[in-house]
């Protein structure tokens, strides 16, 4: 790194816990969190935005972390895909995607899991459409999407409690 | 770790302080970052400072009065999509707005943003390793235009989905900039040259958006031609706005495109169809028109004479389906 290297004292919340670091200006949230956090869950797969593999959640809404300065998230709240879980217990929508089949080779399901935890949040009871338009900036080599859908109905049901 | 230049990071609460702040040399605005983290990963832009836009609270207002809807160029693309005041005044906006990249995209990605976004080509929107090993280009450090060799233009595509909706409906916008404010037409913050694309001065930064209420409630539409159904950009863009007469005559007609031009460019001459019934002559006429406009290069995977071909065909449609004309 650089000696000239400008930094900043970056207060923010991930996955429930608060953290005050100096972070260099220029870090990738994706990098604050593999990197500097040891939180290797969130995935990158292509230069900047065009995979959906590193979606977190920034104040309960999806944003890539390939494309968010560290620094940005001053005073916010970041969850990745390592929070869901209660103790080991499986949150709804992992639920979803172990029994429904939902991952393949798993690369891009954090990304896609998060994407989804997002959506359900927003709208609890997405119908098949709002599925496929709630996860399209989500891409997954492997599933043919089928599953992927199958995993999300499949959170939301157990959510309503049905 | 992802390669990133070095620069720093200001963040603003103020928007006299970001002017302020992009004073410093070879400095840039981030507004969502959706294109600019991208272009400065792949060493497109090396800058120096990045100040950035998103703790500005005066970008995010809207207001809705008399004058028409004003909205703040930091508002989100998702938050363009969802106004029910949008959709039921200016539906073509919030089609745009929806139609941006992917859901992810446009929960961070900014209205500003869009409408400044760079122009593209398939030359320049490439790693460091893809574009030197090409020798670069005139829009980046290099000598030759790859699209058109002999010339010493660049033809990259303004590829924004929501100007020529914006467009359509006459919308203006403020610039604020060290030199005070001032308030241009959409149109006007374009000129056509693939390289300096935006008429804005140093400094300045796009603030608000104006929907005047002149045409608020005129049926309008817009759609796009993409690869990808559900992140791509545009291969070619088409907003309509028709209003028809008590008749069934057209009254007003406002046809706009993107990505087949440096800038979003509206079509012009459409004043000829008012006092006219659309017939299938009529809207064929509207297809030859637009595509004899349309200026595609070959600046996307897709050959022009397709881009040329789909951006006519979308014009005709959506003016058809507007008019309610089924032949
Ligand atoms: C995979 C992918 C697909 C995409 N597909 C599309 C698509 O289909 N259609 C589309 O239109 N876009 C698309 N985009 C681009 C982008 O997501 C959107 O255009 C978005 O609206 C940009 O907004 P932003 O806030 O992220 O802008 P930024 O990336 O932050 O900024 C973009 C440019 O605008 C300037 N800028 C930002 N705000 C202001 C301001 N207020 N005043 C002056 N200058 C300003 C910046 O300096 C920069 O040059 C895509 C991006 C990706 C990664
Ligand atoms: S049109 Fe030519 S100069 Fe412009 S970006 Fe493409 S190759 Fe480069
Ligand atoms: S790593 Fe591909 S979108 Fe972020
Ligand atoms: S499971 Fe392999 S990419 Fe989606």
């Amino acid at each position: 790194m650089p000696l000239d290297q400008h930094k900043t004292i970056l207060n923010c919340t991930v996955n429930g816990r608060e953290h005050i670091r100096a972070v260099p200006d220029n870090l990738l949230l994706v990098d604050y969190l593999r990197e500097h956090l040891g939180l290797t869950g969130t995935k990158i797969g292509c230069d900047g935005g065009e995979c959906g593999c590193c979606t977190v959640l920034v104040d309960g809404i999806a944003r890539h972390a390939c494309l968010t300065l560290a620094a940005v998230c001053e005073d916010k709240a970041v969850e990745t895909i390592e929070s869901l879980d209660t103790r080991g217990r499986l949150a709804p929508i992992q639920r979803g995607f172990h029994e429904k089949l939902g991952a393949q080779c798993g690369f891009c399901t954090p990304g896609m899991v998060m994407a989804a935890e997002g959506l359900l949040r927003t709208n609890p009871d997405p119908s098949e459409d709002e599925i496929r338009a709630g996860l399209a900036a989500n891409i997954c080599r492997c599933t043919g999407y089928v599953k992927i859908i199958e995993a999300v109905q499949a959170a939301a049901k157990e959510l309503r409690h049905e | 770790m992802e390669f990133m230049p070095n620069f720093r990071l200001h963040r603003p609460s103020q928007l006299t302080d970001a002017i302020a702040a992009k004073a410093e040399a070879e400095s840039l605005y981030l507004a969502g970052g959706t294109d600019m983290l991208v272009n400065v990963r792949r060493g497109i832009e090396q800058p120096k400072h990045l100040v950035d836009l998103s703790a500005v609270a005066e970008l995010k207002r809207r207001r809705d009065d008399a004058d028409g809807l004003t909205l703040g160029s930091g508002l989100t693309l998702a938050e363009i999509a969802a106004d029910d005041v949008i959709a039921a005044r200016y539906p073509a906006v919030a089609q745009a707005a929806r139609a941006v990249a992917g859901p992810t995209h446009q929960a961070y990605g900014t209205l500003g943003g869009n409408l400044c976004l760079d122009t593209r080509c398939l030359f320049y929107n490439q790693s460091e390793w893809w574009r030197k090993s090409n020798d670069y280009c005139l829009k980046e450090r290099g000598d030759i235009c790859h699209v058109a060799p002999g010339g010493k233009r660049c033809f990259a595509a303004f590829s924004g989905d929501v100007a020529p909706a914006l467009i359509v409906y006459d919308a203006e916008v403020t610039l604020t900039g060290p030199d005070g404010t001032r308030r241009i037409p959409l149109e006007k913050l374009y000129r056509n040259d693939g390289m300096a694309h935006l008429t804005l001065k140093p400094g300045e930064i796009l603030a608000a958006v104006h929907l005047p209420a002149t045409h608020a409630g005129d049926p309008s539409s817009y759609e796009k031609a993409r690869i990808r159904g559900s992140i791509d950009f545009p291969l070619a863009g088409v907003a309509v706005r028709l209003k028809l007469a008590a008749d069934g005559t057209v009254a007003d007609l406002a046809v706009a495109l993107t990505a087949v031009n440096p800038y979003p460019h509206r079509i012009t001459g459409t004043d000829a169809y008012k006092g006219k019934r659309l017939d299938t002559a009529l809207l064929d006429a509207l297809r030859d028109q637009v595509r004899k406009q349309a200026k595609p290069m070959r600046t996307t995977t897709v050959a022009p004479w397709y881009r040329r071909r789909v951006v006519g065909a979308i014009a005709r449609r959506l003016t058809a389906e507007l008019a309610g004309f089924t032949e």
